[in-house]
Formats: C-alpha cells, sequence, structure tokens
C-alpha cells in the first residue's frame, strides 16, 4: 500500500511538480487541457499521496479506493499524480496524446493500469461512481468510490440523476470531488447556464456538503476525512480553485481551459513555479 | 425440407398454438444465471415487470438496482457495477435504451470493455397500440457500430433463455433484443445455440430467408406455403446479428442466386445491412433483397395488424419473396 504523507510542505512540493510535469506535457502534446489540469494540482497531490489508499505496484489490488474522473479532459493532472506515485515511469508523460501512448487523450482503463474509468463526454463519471459504491456497500466493503468532476458538467443531466441514486441508496461511501473553477469552454459557468446556488442544490438532493479552497491541502483531507464519518448521506466537496492556480497569465481565464502554451509561456510557467517552490522550502 | 429432427424443432411447428413472449424466455433465463452465478446484477429503469426483471428482483433484491426513470444514469450505473467484477444486466424498452443512451453505451460500457449486458424488450412494430415512438426500428443499426458489442435476436421463448445464458458465460458486452408480442415456442432445449453461428431451420434450393427475432417462425410459415406452390425457400435463423455468420451467408450465396432478409427493423444497418456487407466483398453470383421497415415511421394498432400492413406476416413474406424472385434471372 502506498505511504500516505502527512506533512503539508511535502504535499505542496508535490503539487508543484505535479504542475510543472503538466506545463511539459502540455508543451510536448501541443493539445490539451490547460487550466483545469493546473489548478486541479493541489487536490491530486493530496488524493494519491494522502487521502487515497491504494497501491501503485498492485493497481488492481482488490480492496484500494477508487478515483474515477469524470471530466477525462484534465487527464494530464492524473497521469502527472500517478507517476509521481510510481504507477509508471516519469518519462512516458511526454507521450501524452501521442500514438503509441498509453496516456490517451481521455483516460482509458485497458491502456494504463491504475485507471478507473473512462471519462469523456461530461456527465458519465458519477454514474459509473454510483454502481461501484452500490455494488461496495451491498457487500459491506471498507473501500471507497471517489469522484472527481467538474462544475460545468452539471449542465448534463445525467449527472443529477446521478446525484439522485446516490441518495436513494445512502451511499455514505462515496465522495463527490467538484472543481468549482467556474470557467467552461464557452465562459463563465454562471454565464453559460448558471449553477448557483450549487451548495444549496446538492443540500435539496440529499447530499451533505463540505466547501473548501481547493488550494488549502489541509483543509481538504480535512473535509476527505470528514466525508467518512458522515453514515447516512453522500457527500460532495465542492472544491473552490483557480484555474490554472499558480501561473498568473492564466489564472481565471476560460480562454486556457481549452489550449496549451507555446514555447515561450511554458519557459516563463515553469521559471514562475521554480520561484513558488523555493518560497514553499522556505515556510 | 423441414429440418425437425436435426434441429429438435417440435413436431407440430406449423399448427402449435403454445405461444410465449420472447421477454418471458429472458426474464425465466435471467433466473437462472442469476442461481448459478451470484455476480450477476440487474439494473433497470422503471420497467421491472414489463422486461421480465421483476423475477429476478424478488429473488435477488439485494443484487437488484431500480434506476427510476432514467436510462443514461442507468448505462453508467451498469458499467459500474461491471467495474467492480460483476455480470450486470441492464434491462429496459428498446426506444430508450439503446434509443437515449447511446453514447453512455459506447463510452462507460463499449469503450471501457465492462462486462454489461443490455436487455431491450418492446422492439418493433410488434410493440403495436403504443405507435411509433415506441416502436424501436433503429436499434440494431445503432449498436452495429459499436467495437466490442455483440448483438443476438432471439426467435423464440427457449432461444431467448439460451441466448441469456451464453452472454452471461461470454466476457464483455452485448445486447439481447426481445419482443412484447407472443410467438410460438417451436424450438427446443436441444436446439443448438452457438453466439455467431446461424441455424438452418429449413433447407430450399431458390431462395435462403434469413430471419431473425419473430420473423423467424413467420419466415418459416411462408415457407411452408411457398413450397405449396413449387418454391422451396431455405430459412436461416440468423440469431447474431454481430459478430454475422459469414461462412453460413456465403455457404448459402453459392447454393442458392437469392437471398432474402427479413426483420422487425428498418432495412438500413440491421440484418440485412449486415449481410449485404458480407455480400458485397464476396464474388458469389447471388443477390440480396432486403426486407423489413423500408424507412418509415410506422403507427398505432394490434401488432398482428401491423404486421400485415407492413408485410412483416408470413402472407407478406410469401408477397415479398416471390416479387425478389422476379429480379432473378
Amino acid at each position: 500500500m502506498h505511504k500516505k504523507i502527512t506533512n503539508i510542505k511535502q504535499l505542496k512540493l508535490i503539487a508543484n511538480t505535479i504542475r510543472q510535469d503538466v506545463i511539459r506535457m502540455l508543451l510536448e502534446a501541443k493539445s490539451g487541457h490547460s487550466a483545469g489540469s493546473i489548478g486541479l494540482a493541489d487536490i491530486f497531490s493530496a488524493l494519491y499521496f494522502n487521502v487515497l489508499y491504494h497501491d501503485p505496484k498492485n493497481p488492481s489490488w482488490p480492496d484500494r479506493d477508487r478515483l474515477l474522473l469524470s471530466n477525462g479532459h484534465v487527464a494530464p493532472v492524473l497521469y502527472a499524480a500517478m507517476a509521481n506515485a510510481d504507477y509508471f515511469p516519469k518519462e512516458e508523460l511526454m507521450t501524452l496524446r501521442k500514438l503509441g501512448s498509453r496516456l490517451q487523450g481521455h483516460p482509458h482503463p485497458g491502456s494504463l493500469p491504475g485507471i478507473e474509468n473512462s471519462g469523456g463526454p461530461l456527465g458519465q463519471g458519477l454514474s459509473q461512481a454510483v454502481g461501484m459504491a452500490i455494488v461496495a456497500k451491498a457487500e459491506r466493503k471498507r473501500w471507497r468510490v471517489y469522484c472527481a468532476m467538474s462544475d460545468g458538467e452539471h449542465d448534463e443531466g445525467q449527472t443529477w440523476e446521478a446525484i439522485m441514486l446516490a441518495n436513494k441508496y445512502k451511499l455514505n461511501n462515496l465522495t463527490a470531488i467538484i472543481d468549482r473553477n467556474s470557467i467552461q469552454m464557452d465562459g463563465m459557468t454562471e454565464d453559460i447556464l448558471p449553477l448557483e446556488p450549487f451548495a444549496e442544490k446538492y443540500r435539496a438532493f440529499g447530499w451533505r456538503v463540505i466547501e473548501v479552497d481547493g488550494h488549502n491541502i489541509a483543509k481538504f483531507i480535512e473535509a476527505c476525512e470528514e466525508a467518512k464519518a458522515v453514515y447516512e448521506r453522500p457527500t460532495v466537496i465542492i472544491a473552490h480553485t483557480i484555474p490554472g492556480k499558480g501561473i498568473p497569465y492564466m489564472e481565471y481565464l476560460s480562454e486556457w481551459h481549452g489550449k496549451t502554451p507555446s514555447k515561450e509561456q511554458a519557459d516563463e510557467a515553469i521559471t514562475l513555479l521554480e520561484e513558488e517552490r523555493k518560497r514553499i522550502e522556505e515556510e | 425440407m423441414l429440418k425437425t429432427k436435426e434441429m429438435y424443432l417440435i413436431e407440430d411447428l406449423l399448427t402449435s398454438k403454445n405461444a410465449v413472449s420472447l421477454r418471458d424466455g429472458f426474464g425465466k433465463g435471467l433466473l437462472e444465471v442469476g442461481q448459478e452465478n451470484h455476480n450477476v446484477w440487474v439494473v433497470t429503469a422503471d420497467v421491472q415487470e414489463s422486461t421480465r426483471v421483476n423475477w429476478f428482483a424478488e429473488k435477488f433484491p439485494q443484487r437488484f438496482v431500480q434506476i427510476g426513470i432514467a436510462e443514461q444514469n442507468m448505462a453508467g450505473v451498469a458499467a459500474g457495477i461491471a467495474l467492480c467484477g460483476k455480470i450486470a444486466f441492464m434491462s429496459a424498452f428498446a426506444a430508450f435504451s439503446p434509443g437515449r443512451n447511446w453514447d453512455q453505451i459506447r463510452v462507460s460500457i463499449c469503450y471501457t470493455n465492462a462486462n454489461v449486458k443490455i436487455h431491450a424488450s418492446h422492439n418493433g412494430i410488434s410493440v403495436g397500440q403504443d405507435g411509433a415512438t415506441h416502436q424501436a426500428l433503429e436499434d440494431i443499426a445503432m449498436l452495429r457500430a459499436l467495437p466490442n458489442m455483440i448483438i443476438i435476436v432471439p426467435c423464440d421463448v427457449e432461444e431467448a433463455r439460451k441466448a441469456v445464458k451464453a452472454i452471461t458465460n461470454r466476457f464483455g458486452p452485448a445486447y439481447i433484443r426481445t419482443s412484447r408480442e407472443k410467438v410460438i415456442t417451436f424450438t427446443t432445449e436441444k436446439t443448438p445455440f452457438e453466439i455467431g453461428k446461424a441455424n438452418v431451420y429449413r433447407e430450399g434450393k431458390d431462395a435462403a430467408i434469413f430471419a431473425c427475432g419473430l420473423e423467424v417462425y413467420e419466415s418459416l410459415k411462408a415457407a411452408e406455403q411457398l413450397s405449396k406452390e413449387g418454391i422451396e425457400c431455405a430459412v436461416i435463423d440468423c440469431h447474431t446479428i454481430k459478430p454475422i455468420d459469414h461462412d453460413c451467408i456465403l455457404e448459402w450465396a453459392k447454393k442458392t442466386k437469392l437471398l432474402i432478409s427479413v426483420e422487425e427493423h428498418q432495412i438500413y444497418g440491421g440484418l440485412g445491412g449486415a449481410i449485404a456487407e458480407v455480400l458485397s466483398e464476396e464474388q458469389t453470383g447471388a443477390i440480396l433483397k432486403r426486407h423489413g421497415i423500408h424507412d418509415t415511421f410506422c403507427e398505432s394498432g394490434d401488432a398482428k395488424d401491423l404486421m400485415r400492413k407492413y408485410k412483416l406476416d408470413a402472407n407478406g413474406i410469401v408477397e415479398f419473396v416471390k416479387e425478389a424472385l422476379k429480379s432473378i434471372p
């Protein structure tokens, strides 16, 4: 089983590494989704190095926690976290989206061990997670199901179908993690199709809601722990994040949802992230 | 010539009154595999009685999930269950599943190669009175294009039961299509059933009728009528549409000059389409005439009246075959 890291400074450094890896991957791939992947680095550092019970050397360990990625387009952050957790060699990150690569543009379980599901068309992941959680609960398994989702994919009706079913089966073994970065392809979520009052919607659907700053690793881990102590309901962690966090020219901008940095922009990002890394080390 | 003995068909095939709905065969098969295999789970979208999964649900409530009227979620949940190492059956009406969850079937089930068995009842015009909205006539075409998917359309209740067992024992996505209308049970426990291998129930030199579902029995009756007029037709139960029985099609394309497909589906993309694809790549000299629904929506009405109107009953098939024979030099 993977050893849990509890030192927050160390988790921050891993998040910084993940951000740098994502930038290099996207520069090399020349296509992919930047802002969401960068914005999720802190959460994925927390998940793969603290929250999840898993074993990178035995990806199909039956008692592992399941992490499903619903918005598959943030695959770069998933791959970077997995490589840093030793699921596969880090060099392989540079094969992202290339012919013959195990790192498909959107994740595929048949291509890479450790991937639990395929998510690309939005709104499908939570249904799959609910199916898994129903089985785990019926069979009294101790493993949990985590489903990482985007806020934008709540435009999809299927998401709400799954939210209702999770409530019906009182899936206390299910934690949904929403990247509330407020952007989607064509602009801001509240302009495209308003989601607010978002937390209230989930509460009305019978879920326990925890809102956190998605860049505060300690608080995020605390929320994941809190979810384990809820016995009657599924939990959703609405993690407020800044798209492109840590790379100022990318932050908050929906135009960075689906594009990749140029060589100059990537160099600038790496320089900024290296400075950030020094600040973390000095903390 | 009917191959009653060789294929273990019932003796009174043409006069039997023992008609049962195909969905009963599905429900029975599901109950059997549920008993034999504790990894079998079932999900449905508010149609448990109509699809006969209620028989499983009553016996194994702990392995049954009532999704509600949410076919997209149903497909995703079934995939999730399957990804836990289970065999997940999802059952609903074809007009809605795969009618409105094709994307979920494509990605959550087929791309993932999840062990999900999709059962759709209430197919074709034999749904009758509900009308065109509920008469799924495009489902085979929708699913045939998906990698990893196999497609079975059983001809009677016994074959439906066997098909459930066969797809349970074969890993991967599968689609089984049944109808609500009752059909004579003319195959028996001993009649062979192998995925991908068509059953020849009748031999004949003038034409070979490839049929699936309810149309197999109608084609057998049609062949008897034609025989009285001196026209000898083979009748083949092409229960597996994907993978299609390539060898059987080519064998009959060499034995006869005319192949006819008969299905309760649009003539595009279903059984007829699959046979056309095989024939177009080989030099056989035979031609294919496709019969089914000819690119139209149908309408409300009694199932038997509709089958008559759209010429999918025995008399209609007789007419179609005679017309088709005119195109043979």
